[in-house]
């Protein structure tokens, strides 16, 4: 049981993610709702390479036992490179909505539609 | 001619050429404007002919493995691995090729295009390098045999084209239409990671190829399935999660909008990698088969009939653009329905995914030129506007004939290529399911229908006054669409041809899931 | 090999591209022929060089152009009831395309695990 609570965790951060990108009007919330949903599926990935009593995989001078998963580190670490690209684009976009249409609603950018 | 050595690193080299050019050229800006030309399309050229020399050598000699960090493909899997191949792999099997094929034409003629039209604007530097991390992302895209690497190439190319969908900020709404772009690319991105999750933790593996192999199709393995397969549809632009596609596409440059048609190529190409190499007859094929059928009517359908009252011209050809994404999904989806049925796969099967394969090439051909007229029209006129333009045709007349050949193309007139591969659709999906063909065949005469009205309202008429000394488009941005045209009228012309030698080796290569198994686990053929 | 160039097979038929042209090219010839056959006795720089607008004179200023927005009025206007509806789903807003998403996903999801 207590074993899955990583799982448990990201279904949460999962869902609160998506239901603040839908529900909220404000454009950073929409993004920190993304960026909840990028935190959720690093948790997962992270999760997966974890073994229990695990050291870091270095292997130099590394004591006996078992080490957690280094691929699943290695993607996380990725993903976040990409996530930090990601919003800092997206943040960008906001400012210059902000500036442009006065507003950083979504309810504010509808001029393409139809 | 071409060293060994080049053939050999092909696949690293067309990658490498213009990501390292894509940050240069900032740099060679601050040089001259030549210098920045002969940087950004001299790096094209290159990068268009080593893909076009790895696709050549792919259909000479089948599929490539290129193993990144060893020596040679042979080790691929290394000995003392335990049978993973834990290195990154490139696998360009013959579909693969079809879309590099598709990428260097288009990007090519692309780049010779934009260095006329984009000239007089700021920022270029900037935007040849997203322009050319898109051209990276599309490229590795469609190379690699790496679950994960494809998600990064993915993330290079929605970061690239969201950055060049904003890039003429336009008042606003072109940043508008790069927020809603990216969000749900974004969005779709993480499900794609999910599903990558998902197989690691099943398989240990990231490696297409053993990722197939080991398949089960457990429960987890059909969630990975939905949330890979409805991220890369919706990243295609296939109704009903296209909404972004006509803003997009309406708001990014021209030019750029050309190059974002083969980018939902490539997502295209790896919804169908998905489907077909990762879990091939495993799944059950006639339910998604069924489901990439009903998105691709329901794309043809819609896509059309919301392009007919359409008032700009680019949006008119973005909702195109997803009726003809229909066209394929429908073809390939027959292919994948009968998948597991070998005697409907060699009577009809076949020949409805060669000919949604052929529309891809042909889509990414016509469109691209469409999207570059539309470019070389607001490069002089300043408008999208259609109820604003008209007797264009008395000035310039080498856009029109390009226009007219696209059009023509994309309406499935003969001799062009658009008709060759509807034709093929139309009566292998006849043999499917007859009432399937019929739509297909009446959305074909509904674009027609609104491409005269285009033709008509942009060039036709008297000249008007507003326009009177509007002269025709500089010999670049000419030369980039008669690339295309000529692409088109030759496929046209010789549809066989190109049949027999790239799209047939593609479409058995697709539905051939053990051999590209074995191609990538032994070390290429 | 002419074969292999020219004629396209389609599983249940087949298509030759140069046979179509020929074709074209034939029936271009005929047209123009009878072109050709026109009245020439017109008198140049007279009113029968203009068109005929019932004697009107003509108007200038791209208001003989007919523009875009007029074109396919009636059948806009027939489909008027599946317009109204297949334009007001395009509604611009980024809720609705990230809840259209989020619901394709789901329902291809469910049916994935239940048609097995």
């Amino acid at each position: 049981m207590i074993g899955s609570l990583p799982y448990v965790a990201i279904v949460a951060l999962l869902l609160i993610g998506l239901a603040t990108i839908v529900l909220k009007q404000n454009l950073i919330k929409v993004f920190l709702g993304l960026v909840i949903v990028e935190s959720a599926v690093n948790l997962f990935l992270v999760s997966l390479g974890y073994r229990e009593g695990g050291i870091a995989p270095i292997y130099t001078n590394a004591p006996e036992g078992t080490m957690v998963l280094p691929t699943p580190q290695a993607l996380t670490l990725t993903s976040i490179v990409i996530g930090v690209a990601t919003t800092a684009l997206l943040l960008s976009f906001a400012v210059i909505v902000w500036r442009k249409y006065g507003s950083i609603e979504t309810g504010f950018m509808r001029r393409l539609r139809g | 001619m071409i060293p060994q050595f080049v053939v050999e690193h092909s696949p690293a080299l067309m990658v490498v050429v213009p990501l390292l050019a894509a940050f240069v050229a900032p740099f060679s800006g601050k040089v001259s404007h030549a210098a920045r030309a002969v940087l950004v399309g001299g790096a094209m050229g290159i990068t268009s002919l080593l893909a076009l020399v790895l696709a050549s050598d792919v259909y000479a000699h089948g599929t490539r493995i290129y193993v990144f960090g060893a020596g040679s493909a042979a080790l691929a899997v290394p000995p003392d691995s335990g049978g993973i191949p834990v290195r990154i792999v490139f696998a360009v099997d013959q579909m693969g090729a079809l879309m590099l094929v598709i990428a260097a034409v288009s990007s090519l003629s692309v780049i010779v295009y934009s260095l006329a039209s984009e000239r007089g604007h700021s920022g270029l530097g900037n935007f040849y390098t997203l322009f050319l991390l898109m051209v990276t992302g599309i490229l590795g895209m469609v190379s690699t045999g790496d679950v994960f690497n494809f998600f990064v190439f993915l993330e290079i190319l929605s970061i690239a084209s969201a950055g060049l969908v904003a890039f003429r900020i336009d008042g606003g709404p072109a940043v508008e239409a790069a927020i809603k772009y990216f969000v749900l690319s974004t969005l779709g991105a993480f499900a794609i990671l999910i599903a990558i999750g998902i197989y690691y933790g099943e398989y240990n593996a990231l490696n297409m190829a053993l990722i197939a192999q080991r398949m089960q199709f457990t429960l987890l393995d059909k969630v990975a399935l939905a949330l890979f397969v409805a991220a890369l549809a919706m990243k295609c632009g296939a109704v009903p999660m296209h909404f972004w596609t006509p803003d997009a596409y309406s708001m990014a440059p021209s030019s750029v909008t050309a190059l974002l048609v083969v980018a939902s190529q490539a997502s295209l190409y790896g919804l169908f990698r998905v489907v077909f190499s990762l879990y091939g007859v495993v799944l059950n094929a006639a339910c998604v088969g069924w489901f990439v059928i009903v998105l691709g009517v329901l794309s043809m359908v819609v896509g059309v009939t919301m392009a007919i009252p359409q008032k700009n011209v680019k949006r008119l050809m973005a909702y195109h653009a997803i009726s003809q994404t229909g066209y394929m999904l429908l073809g390939v989806g027959v292919g994948l329905a009968v998948l597991g049925n070998r005697p409907f796969l060699e009577a009809f099967g076949y020949m409805a995914m060669e000919g949604g394969l052929f529309h891809i090439i042909n889509h990414a051909m016509y469109k691209g030129l469409l999207f570059l007229t539309a470019g070389a029209i607001f490069y002089r006129v300043g408008t999208y506007d259609l109820n604003r333009m008209g007797g264009l045709g008395h000035s310039m007349k080498w856009t029109m004939v390009f226009f007219i050949i696209g059009a023509l193309a994309i309406a499935g007139i003969p001799p062009f290529n658009g008709f060759a591969s509807k034709l093929m659709i139309y009566e292998s999906v006849f043999a499917f399911n007859p009432a399937l063909s019929v739509i297909a065949m009446v959305v074909s005469i509904l674009t027609l229908a609104s491409f005269v009205k285009v033709f008509h309202s942009i060039f036709m008429g008297p000249v008007l006054p507003e326009y009177r000394d509007v002269e025709e488009v500089p010999l670049p941005m000419l030369a980039g669409m008669g690339i295309l045209a000529l692409v088109v009228v030759f496929f046209g012309l010789f549809p066989s041809l190109v049949v027999d030698t790239l799209v047939a080796p593609a479409a058995h290569a697709l539905a051939d899931r053990g051999m590209y198994i074995a191609a990538v686990l032994s070390g290429g053929a | 090999m002419a074969d292999i160039l020219l004629v396209l097979d389609t599983g249940t038929g087949f298509w030759n591209p140069v046979a179509w042209i020929l074709g074209a090219a034939v029936a271009g010839a005929i047209a123009l022929l009878l072109y050709a056959l026109g009245e020439r006795g017109y008198k140049e720089g007279t009113p029968q060089e203009e068109p005929f607008l019932s004697g009107n004179p003509e108007p200038g200023g791209g208001l003989l152009h007919v523009r875009a927005g007029n074109l396919y009025w009636g059948f806009l206007d027939a489909m008027g009831g599946y317009y109204e509806r297949l334009v007001s789903l395009h509604t611009g807003d980024l809720h609705d395309y990230v809840l259209w998403y989020m619901g394709i996903s789901a329902l291809f999801l469910v049916a994935v695990v239940v048609f097995r």
